[in-house]
């Protein structure tokens, strides 16, 4: 099979980048139609994948590099959705700002295909170049804005990301240099066969591994970064790190440590560093999440929570062994949940600040008079992040604390609980704010929604409600994308 | 890797690399620490030649000693308002503690674990390499040359927000 056709959904968006580029240099004055080319060669990228899918060209490419399978379709789509949600997110918003339109949505894209090749690669060195592929216009859009806390903001994304991939590499170095291979099937048999004579090293290995992934998934203790960055970057932006760079972290995590380290031995340690994150990260993101004032602050509070409950599925999936699929769906289940909820959230409070100027909760008082469709979309979304039925968050995490508890984590689950009981009262004091009965407020005005704005957070609402009332297809879709953990 | 000129050989390296590498923390001029970084690095260099990688030594040495260091020496020179001297802080003390923890790790686990010794000669040339970088590692390679311009648009956007700014306060 034709090499280009493997990689063709992240050559589609990486061509549509480079055109933009081109066609802003031609036409400088012409900007009307970025975004749209944008959207165009995402959507061109996702008929590519499914057309890989569907003609079932699974494929292991480049040397044994890249992969084309269940597992990488699967988020290829998703990640392309969530590029293509933040192009509609972004639109009004770099209208606004005016200049370098071409570049924001050239980075963009670029930063969307790396998180589709993270997801196919099968290889320590594609992957460290895909995450890097991804991270470094990130941190590049993270400092996008024109204020100060914008460019305070992609520093320190861009200083302690450095430090995360360096503990990466070196955690990557040490696997390379034990094994001697850097694909993950060959690292795989190596430690089927020398595990017991090298656990320290493999201990070590694993868990650098999971600091330099966990930076990007924002597990507690490298979560610093987390809320300043998210208040500081342009809402689109933060809306993309806190959906779209997650999810190709857990996709990686799943992908090396289910792939290539699970051997017995081994996997019993590991789940238990991730179960031991799992639970601090839902701790210390709640009970922060309380006490903030700045509703973007509160929701990278919320996203290092989120984490540890995907953390829950990584820690299940390895105590489990034989029933792989099972806690493996539960993940993706839950990125697919998570990226419509949080994205939907995102989207509803770039509407609701730009309209009220201001990031403050308790300027959300009230809003239901004012804007009743935006609030009840921000209800609902928050609702699902909550994890109440009937919405795509409910079933997520009832899917992730079954798993959890046929892994025998009990323990792990009464934590998950009682923080989603917390989780409840910051997340529904938005909610109240929103429908309580206020004479006069500030922003009565009538509210005016940009067009993309509503169109996608429309979509995004929809999904989780769709996926609240019919989880099946999905749940379905998640057990075949996970089944190629299953032979291990 | 044999031979008691290669084990001195080693031992120099390793004494000297380590000492310039403490000379980066103790010395309290700016350049100076530089100036000490780049015998760290000559001395890393120095190791990929004891490797028979050849190869990697040079390009260490270009990168590092020719590009990172002169570029750190630049952005020294070049930030006026700044300090020059690389000034006291309160986290010593915690920062000796993680350091000596951390290589207290790292020497268990090294020791602890089973290496594999090959007496393969290593074929580590830039022939070899190269033809790595075009067959085996082609995926990555040209991600890499994505990655660059990607990086390349970046740098400029940072650059040209600084006169954009200049533009609007001039106008």
């Amino acid at each position: 099979m034709n090499p280009f056709e493997l990689i063709s959904p992240q050559l589609a968006i990486l061509i549509g980048a480079g055109l933009i580029l081109v066609y802003d240099a031609i036409f400088p004055k012409d900007n009307r139609y970025l975004p749209w080319m944008a959207l165009a060669a995402i959507a061109v990228s996702v008929s590519f994948a499914i057309s890989l899918a569907v003609r079932g060209e699974y494929h292991v490419g480049f040397e044994g590099t890249y992969s084309v399978d269940k597992f990488s379709v699967f988020f290829s789509v998703v990640f392309a959705g969530i590029g293509a949600a933040v192009v509609f997110a972004s639109m009004n918003w770099v209208d606004r700002v005016g200049r370098r339109k071409s570049e924001y949505y050239a980075l963009l894209l670029t930063a969307t295909a790396g998180l589709m090749f993270l997801a196919g690669a099968r290889d320590l060195i594609t992957i460290f170049i895909a995450l890097e592929l991804s991270s470094i216009p990130q941190y590049i859009l993270a400092g996008w804005g024109k204020d100060e806390r914008s460019g305070e903001s992609g520093l320190k994304y861009l200083l302690l990301g450095s430090i995360a991939s360096a503990l990466l590499l070196f955690g990557m170095a040490l696997l390379y240099g034990l094994s001697g291979s850097t694909f993950v099937p060959e690292i795989a048999t190596f430690i089927g066969e020398n595990a017991s004579d090298n656990r320290s090293l493999l201990i070590l290995a694993s868990t650098l591994i999971i600091a330099g992934f966990g930076f990007k998934m924002a597990l507690v203790p490298f979560q610093m970064w987390v809320p300043d960055v998210y208040e500081g970057a342009p809402t689109p932006v933060a809306a993309f790190l806190s959906v779209g760079s997650k999810a190709a972290a857990f996709a990686v995590v799943l992908r090396i440590f289910f792939e290539g380290l699970n051997a017995e031995i081994l996997s019993n340690d590991w789940a238990m560093i991730f179960a031991v994150l799992a639970a601090i990260s839902m701790t210390v993101g709640n009970i922060f999440a309380l006490v903030q004032s700045n509703i973007k602050r509160m929701l990278g509070y919320s996203s290092v929570a989120q984490a540890g409950n995907f953390a829950i599925g990584l820690a299940a999936i390895a105590v489990v062994g034989q029933e792989f699929t099972l806690a493996a769906s539960a993940v993706l289940f839950f990125v697919v949940a998570y990226a419509f909820t949080n994205l939907a959230v995102f989207i509803a409070v770039i509407a609701i600040s730009r309209h009220l100027e201001s990031d403050d909760i308790n300027a959300y008082e009230g809003l239901a008079k004012s804007a009743p469709l935006l609030a009840l979309a921000l209800g609902i979304a928050l609702i699902s992040l909550t994890g109440i039925p009937p919405s795509a968050g409910f079933w997520a995490k009832l899917y992730i604390f079954n798993a959890a508890a046929q892994a025998d984590l009990a323990w792990l689950v009464i934590v998950a609980v009682l923080n989603s009981v917390l989780a409840a009262f910051y997340y529904l004091r938005i909610v109240r704010l929103m429908f309580r009965n206020v004479e006069d407020q500030i922003g009565s005005a009538p509210f005016a929604i940009p067009k993309s704005i509503g169109f996608v957070l429309g979509i995004t609402v929809l999904g989780v409600l769709v996926f609240g009332f019919f989880p099946t297809p999905i749940i379905s879709v998640a057990r075949e994308a996970a089944a190629i953990f299953s032979i291990g | 890797m044999s031979g008691f000129g290669i084990t001195v050989a080693f031992w120099i390296l390793a004494a000297l690399t380590l000492a310039s590498a403490g000379g980066v923390m103790a010395s309290r001029n700016l350049i100076h620490a530089v100036l000490f970084l780049i015998v760290a690095f000559l001395g890393v260099s120095g190791f990929f030649i004891l490797l028979s990688a050849d190869f990697l030594a040079m390009a260490q040495i270009i990168i590092y000693v020719g590009a990172i260091s002169v570029l750190i020496l630049f952005a020294i020179v070049l930030t006026p308002r700044a300090e020059r001297d690389n000034s006291e802080t309160s986290m010593v003390l915690p920062a000796l503690l993680l350091g000596t923890t951390l290589a207290a790790v790292l020497l268990f686990v090294l020791y602890d674990a089973n290496w594999n010794v090959t007496n393969v000669e290593p074929g580590l040339s830039a022939e070899v390499l190269g033809s790595a970088l075009l067959s085996v590692w082609v995926l990555p390679f040209e991600l890499a040359s994505v990655l660059l311009t990607a990086a390349l648009v970046g740098a400029l956007m940072i650059v040209r927000r600084q006169e954009d700014e200049e533009g609007d306060s001039a106008s």
